[in-house]
């Protein structure tokens, strides 16, 4: 049964590099500890080649030209981890982690689907390159051999069934111990004092005599250097968190930077998503504000709720944005437009120190367009239309409307479009259905009931329709002076929209409350009314409120 | 015959009279020769432009008059106050949005009403309402947190751009621009650039773009236009002097729209006129 095993050498670098890429290249140290005692915690190859090792501390360091130092970072680490379990899940379900920089994976039976042995070793490791890490594969008959293999053998190695001790006799002792345990520096200290150097030395010693001397722990090393171990994988269900983080050295402050730092992480995350075949509608960033800035709540009309920042107090220091998308979607490009819209439309307002992304992985959309059916817009082109859209007019001036259940004027409210959804998902209140309204005066004669509109595509006419006299509505309703005669409106005057004279004709008022039982409750007297304009007579709706007794002109007949 | 020059030797630059057949080939092998004039093709070989796709507006008087609305074309509505101009606007919306299509309003002054679109049949989940004001625009470039420059926008400004934004997205099969309420001074004062870009944006995709105003803006841009006027309202404003004031159900039920047409380049039609009538049904 062949296991297969991915080490990520360095890992604490590694981890930095995710966010860094631009690092690779020059020596680096990462450091461990609070200022000013920080040591070297870890190092690249090309910082070891400069005379950096852990453990030196950062006066030491710093006399090394060109050496990039940086703080390690937990919550980086935890993200490459993440990606790396990732990684191997993408593969296999059968998934053990041996430590935050080494998995090993069942890859029985998947010969049939991905190749023969060396070309799954491949895959894997260009999978983990994707996701933003350097790591060593090893393909073996059991997962102890593998790891070795993989923390001992940079790249990609296959060791073939039988030849376990051959191939790995020429590391060294070092490979067996994982973590620096005092434990494990007292075998070490015994097998360099035995001058055993080699997995092949240690192979090579007796089995009664190396078990007299360093009991079973002594015998357990040597079957793990002649590849002889058998023992069962421990699986691991990782939760489905897909997170990343980056910590600056220094505050950022224009937006334009830190879009660029949030396409990496967006980058990084969507990487992730394929990997697991999945996709996110829903995309949280959470910016930690520099000090000395005190948060306050807020919502924003499309579902997300923020975190303004405003000087003065150093309680909490976040900022938060909830972009919520109609349709699964997995490309990185529409979301950082999205998130750039998004915060140019509510800025951080301080400067930020860290940045932290997190997406809510669901299955991706799986949909096909019929032939026949009338194109629409694309949900990735439609969703940054309408971000732009809502930066010019405002967020809760864009959407689609739904009727409420009321006889108040302005009855509806505006909400998110989305075309995309099934039809029969939402429910339209009738206009004229009765709930919280008082009807006192006689209805209209022509206002029949208005039926419900036809979900079912309609060839040429408008069926079960007919042509209806619009309204046009003045928002907000126009104020004006209104001269009775009879009981009835005689003359108007309203000189914003320059209406001004006598009303030929005159019909109402048709009366109606409601809400009664609230503090916003309404009473008012509809008129239809009829002026002389300069095109023509002009047919308006007057309104006069009963509870303050003022008129206003409500829209226009059309 | 086909051997003679082009161009004499004796006189440069006249053409010389050959048989018409041999003439034009050989005038086309020496223009396609010539590297400016190598686009140059004889106009029997154009192509035709296909004649757009007419959709239904939802009336059935104006779809014979005009044919239905044509696709990838500007489709002009244009009349005064209580003309009926926002009923054949609803009908079209209507219509489309039972062809589930969907379809964006651009209301430049908010001037729509939920409650009659409903009984007109609008489906709502199919129809993207932008409802335009007066709002601040942002600018600068880079821009420091909390520190944003703006300058008022006007409702039109607005409209223009969102229109922009929407027919570059593409996959709307009704775009309408909503200038009913605007003032006349500044519905003109909108370029004639902006009714080109908007006409190249649409050609050659399935969307109708309707502007309904109070004048023709879009001036030879629009592919049809259409000028609608109140026939029983100009009938009444005859009437005043007779002192003979109508009941309600006289007057608005079964007000009578007459609409016009006053130009399509689409077809070589005579101009025409047709009467429909609504009924009031309004929230």
């Amino acid at each position: 049964m062949p296991f297969a095993c991915i080490f990520v050498p360095d890992f604490p670098v590694e981890a930095l590099l995710r966010a860094e890429p631009e690092l690779r290249s020059p020596p680096l140290a990462v450091l461990e500890g609070k200022a000013p005692l920080q040591t070297v915690f870890a190092v690249n190859e090309n910082a070891r080649h400069a005379g950096v090792s852990p453990g030196m501390t950062k006066l030491q360091i710093e006399t090394c030209a060109g050496l990039v130092l940086r703080v390690r970072s937990l919550s980086q680490e935890a993200a490459a981890h993440a990606a790396l379990l990732d990684c191997a899940q993408s593969f296999s379900p059968r998934v053990e982690t041996a430590g935050c920089d080494t998995i090993v994976l069942d890859i029985a039976g998947l010969q049939p689907l991905f190749g023969p042995l060396p070309k799954i070793a491949r895959a894997l490791a260009r999978r983990a390159t994707d996701l933003g890490l350097k790591t060593n594969v090893a393909v073996a008959g059991n997962p102890d051999t593998a790891a070795l293999a993989a923390r001992g053998f940079s790249g990609v190695t296959v060791i073939p069934e039988g030849k376990e001790a051959e191939q790995l006799g020429s590391l060294p002792v070092e490979v067996l111990f994982g973590n620096p345990a005092e434990e494990s520096a007292q075998l070490l200290e015994t097998f360099q004092r035995w001058g055993i150097r080699k997995l092949r030395d240690l192979a090579a010693l007796p089995d009664v005599a190396l078990s007299e001397r360093l009991g079973q722990a002594g015998i357990h090393l040597q079957k793990r250097a002649r590849g002889y171990t058998s023992r069962t994988l421990v699986p691991f269900e990782p939760a489905l968190i897909f997170e990343e983080v980056i910590e600056l050295e220094y505050p950022l402050v224009l937006l334009e930077p830190l879009a660029f730092l949030l396409g990496r992480l967006l980058e990084r995350l969507c990487a992730r998503l394929e990997a697991r075949a999945l996709a996110t509608q829903e995309l949280r960033l959470c910016l930690e504000l520099e000090n000395g800035w005190q948060t306050e709540d807020f919502s924003s009309n499309n579902g997300g709720t923020g975190v303004l920042a405003r000087p003065g107090r150093a309680q909490a220091r976040l900022f938060q944005r909830t972009l919520r998308l109609p349709v699964p979607l997995l490309d990185s490009k529409t979301f950082l437009k999205l998130l750039q819209l998004d915060l140019k439309a509510h800025p951080p307002g301080a400067p930020i120190v860290k940045i932290h992304l997190a997406a809510e992985p669901v299955r991706p959309r799986a949909a096909q367009n019929g032939l026949f059916l009338p194109p629409s817009p694309e949900p990735e082109k439609l969703e940054l239309t309408l971000g732009r859209i809502a930066g010019i007019v405002g967020e809760d001036k864009v959407g689609s409307l739904e009727l409420l259940d009321t006889h108040r004027p302005e009855g509806f409210r505006m909400q998110r479009f989305a075309p995309g959804e099934p039809l029969a998902s939402r429910k339209y209140p009738s206009p004229q259905r009765p709930r919280d309204t008082e009807e006192i005066n006689h209805p209209r004669a022509t206002d029949s009931a208005v039926p419900e509109p036809a979900l079912s595509a309609a060839e040429g006419c408008l069926c079960g329709y007919d042509l209806v006299t619009a309204l046009r509505i003045f928002r907000p309703p126009i104020g004006v002076v209104v001269t009775m005669r009879d009981g009835k409106p005689a003359r108007i005057n309203c000189p914003k929209k320059e209406i001004q004279g006598e009303i030929l004709w005159a019909a109402g008022p048709w009366r109606s409350s409601g809400d009664w039982w609230e503090q916003k409750g309404w009473a008012r007297d509809e008129w239809d009314v009829a002026v002389q304009g300069e095109t023509g007579i002009a047919l308006y709706r007057l309104v006069r409120d009963r509870l303050d007794g003022r008129w206003f002109l409500e829209g226009t007949y059309d | 015959m086909s051997s003679l020059p082009l161009v004499s030797a004796a006189a440069p630059g006249r053409f010389v009279a050959v048989a018409a057949p041999a003439w034009s080939t050989l005038v086309f092998q020496r223009f396609s020769a010539m590297p400016k004039l190598a686009g140059v093709m004889p106009a029997s070989r154009l192509e035709v432009r296909p004649a757009p796709q007419m959709v239904p507006s939802g009336i059935r008087e104006i779809d014979t008059l005009t044919g239905g609305l044509p696709r990838g074309c500007l489709t002009e509505v244009c009349g005064p106050a209580s003309s009926g101009r926002t009923s054949v606007l609803l009908a079209a919306l209507a219509a489309a949005t039972q062809r589930q299509e969907v379809c964006a309003l651009v209301d430049v002054s908010d001037a729509f009403n939920p409650h009659s679109a409903a009984a007109a049949g609008v489906n709502f989940e199919r129809m993207l309402w932008v409802r335009c004001g007066m709002g601040w625009q942002k600018s600068g470039s880079p821009q420091r947190h909390g520190v944003t420059e703006k300058k008022i926008e006007k409702p039109v400004e607005q409209a223009l751009r969102v229109t922009d934004l929407l027919l570059q997205s593409g996959g709307f099969g009704l775009v309408i621009i909503d200038l009913g309420d605007t003032p006349l001074k500044m519905a003109r004062r909108i370029p004639l650039t902006s009714w080109f870009r908007f006409q190249r944006a649409v050609e050659h995709t399935p969307t109708v773009l309707f502007v309904l105003s109070q004048v023709p803006c879009a001036q030879t841009c629009a592919s049809l236009l259409l000028k609608v006027s109140g026939k029983k309202l100009s009938a009444l404003s005859c009437q005043r002097s007779a002192e003979t004031s109508p009941t309600h159900a006289q007057l608005l039920n079964g007000l009578q729209v007459q609409g016009e047409l006053l130009r399509s380049r689409l077809e070589r039609k005579p101009a025409g006129s047709v009467t429909f009538a609504t009924k009031v049904r309004t929230g």
